[in-house]
């Protein structure tokens, strides 16, 4: 079945032969270390790497980590106050460089909020540290929050804007014609439409934040470790099993949201 | 064309409200941000100490250390183990734009070239692998690159090699990883040029005899430049400061400009050399995002001007 996608029947002019087998290779390169990684996670040897059967005490033992939940109940705390907060701040931004009129400066604004996601991240990761240092500031999760908000800002913001440049201005203005005042018509029509759009950037703004290491390193302190944090100190300390149950619980996690996240966008205006 | 003062008013209420609408975001990014790097650039230029932070002395301890080491008798000497770090950076940036550009041009005009309906799908499945967990997804290749992973277990049961192969921690173990995170970053611009294609100019030009090379290199190539050209920034700009694939697949010896940085705020205690470096890094981003950005504006200029 899969197979068949990457087959044509009878050469055409678009068709240049072996791409589609070189395609087909690259989906496999995308995915062979994620299915490996899954498929290890259930084996029932203590080896990471040599399989001797189906077994669920890696997730056992992973959910029994006491630690480990720690790590996993911060990361959620902080990414769903993150990207809640960041996907605020966007949606109000998206408005205002989508909808308004456009004023001076608007473009160095776009520039600005796109920053977080050009500058590499352990510049940001610095800039962030040297500031709560500088500062004092030392809030714990706060910190963490902060942090991960600014990141988050341009994730929710790309959806959020897109869905609103696609959408058609004739409702805004329809609704205008028959006398809803600007607040109406943002509450009654342009906000419902636009709601995909908003559900589809907290979704990525809260992977995001989720998935965070290299910022979360160099932000967190002693208490606020998260779940990336966690599995990183593991991995340093050799692989074993028990990672591979986490690391495939996580990586259902993000999958469960990027599809949603996409099923959403899909949705027609 | 004459606006009434009326209109005018509501023109100047709706760019205040867009700027009201701004602000938040300007200003989260401004506090936590901008100005965070200006903090930046005061530690690089103070004394580190040693037990984490800065002194508030003015120093330009950590620019001279970027290229010179002090002596015992205070003098100071040329020293190239940064400048090293640095280029190896900038190759493996390099290699890695060049081989997801070869990877990712054929990908991207297969996808182009398949029935809309099957598009979404196929492109949904190369971004998934890009929102998984970055450190797992590097992890994953530790499970198949090292001594006892798949790869040499199957080649040692197959009896093809009697002794494992070190693919682990190596330069080509970091290069495959960030290939790897990568990849969609080229795949995507590229089969955004191509997706709108007309394809009844690769029917003209095979029509007038153009074999399928020459119409790759003729018709598809020049549509899809500013695809290749948005991917491989895409790509090489990220891998500059990249911190994973290093660490976990180089086992912290092939280090790179962002292990370097990480490494001043945690083991070696320097912030003011970690924070010259950040700038460093910082400034050879821009540099490539600004020719970039030039580009596609005399592009812009050149189009309107014909």
């Amino acid at each position: 079945m899969m197979l068949r996608l990457f087959k044509r029947n009878s050469l055409g002019v678009q068709d240049f032969p072996g791409f589609g087998g070189f395609s087909f290779l690259f989906y496999l390169y995308l995915y062979a270390p994620i299915v490996v990684l899954v498929v290890f996670s259930f084996n029932a040897n203590q080896s990471a790497t040599v399989w001797s059967g189906f077994s669920l005490d890696w997730y056992r033992a992973a959910f029994a980590n006491q630690a480990l939940r720690q790590a996993a109940g911060n990361s959620l705390l902080i990414a769903v106050c993150a990207s809640s907060i960041a996907t605020a701040i966007a949606t109000l931004a998206a408005l205002g460089t989508s909808r308004g009129a456009t004023f001076k400066g608007l473009q160095l604004s776009m520039g600005a909020i796109m920053l977080p996601l050009v500058l590499p991240e352990i510049v940001v990761g610095v800039a962030t540290l040297a500031l709560f240092s500088t500062i004092g500031l030392s809030l714990g999760y706060g910190n963490l929050i902060i942090a991960h908000t600014v990141f988050c800002i341009p994730f929710a913001y790309l959806p959020i804007r897109a869905r609103l440049n696609d959408m058609d201005l004739s409702l805004e203005q329809a609704a205008a014609d028959l006398y809803a005042g600007p607040w109406r018509t943002f509450r009654k029509v342009t906000l419902p439409l636009l709601m995909p759009g908003i559900f589809s950037g907290l979704m990525l703004a809260f992977i995001v934040s989720l998935d965070n290491f290299v910022i979360s390193m160099m932000v967190s302190q002693a208490g606020t470790t998260t779940l990336p944090i966690f599995i990183f100190g593991l991995l340093r300390m050799g692989v074993t099993p028990d990672v591979n149950a986490v690391s495939t619980l996580i990586l259902g996690v993000s999958v469960l949201f990027v599809s949603l996240s996409y099923l959403l966008g899909k949705k027609k205006t | 064309m004459h606006a009434s003062p009326n209109t005018h008013s509501l023109e100047r209420r709706r760019a205040l409200h867009s700027l009201l609408g701004v602000s938040p975001a300007l200003l989260a990014i401004g506090l936590f941000l901008l100005v965070p790097i200006l903090i930046v650039i005061g530690y690089s230029l103070m004394e580190a100490n040693p037990y984490g932070g800065v002194n508030k002395v003015l120093s330009s301890d950590a620019y001279t250390s970027l290229l010179f080491e002090r002596q015992l008798d205070d003098s100071l000497a040329f020293t190239d183990s940064y400048l090293v770090i640095a280029l190896r950076s900038i190759g493996i940036a390099g290699l890695t734009t060049l081989i997801t550009l070869l990877i990712g041009f054929p990908v991207a005009v297969w996808l182009a070239m398949q029935p809309v309906h099957r598009r979404g799908l196929l492109i949904f499945l190369i971004t998934v692998p890009f929102w998984a967990n970055l450190l797992i997804r590097t992890y994953a290749w530790i499970l198949l690159l090292r001594n006892t992973g798949v790869i040499n277990n199957s080649l040692l049961g197959l009896g093809l090699i009697d002794q494992p192969l070190q693919l682990l921690y190596t330069d080509g173990a970091v290069l495959l990883g960030l290939v790897y995170t990568y990849a969609p970053f080229v795949v995507l611009p590229i089969y955004a040029t191509l997706e709108k294609m007309d394809t009844r100019l690769l029917e003209a030009a095979q029509d007038l005899y153009a074999g399928r090379l020459r119409t790759l290199r003729k018709v598809v190539l020049p549509i899809a430049r500013p695809g290749i050209i948005a991917g491989a920034i895409l790509t090489f700009v990220p891998c500059l400061g990249a911190m994973i694939a290093p660490e976990l697949l180089g086992g912290g010896t092939r280090m790179m400009l962002g292990n370097l940085i990480f490494r001043q705020f945690s083991d070696a205690r320097n912030w003011p050399f970690g924070a010259a470096l950040s700038l460093v890094l910082m400034a050879a981003v821009m540099l490539v995002l600004t020719l970039y950005a030039l580009r596609a504006q005399r592009q812009r200029i050149a189009r309107e001007g014909a």
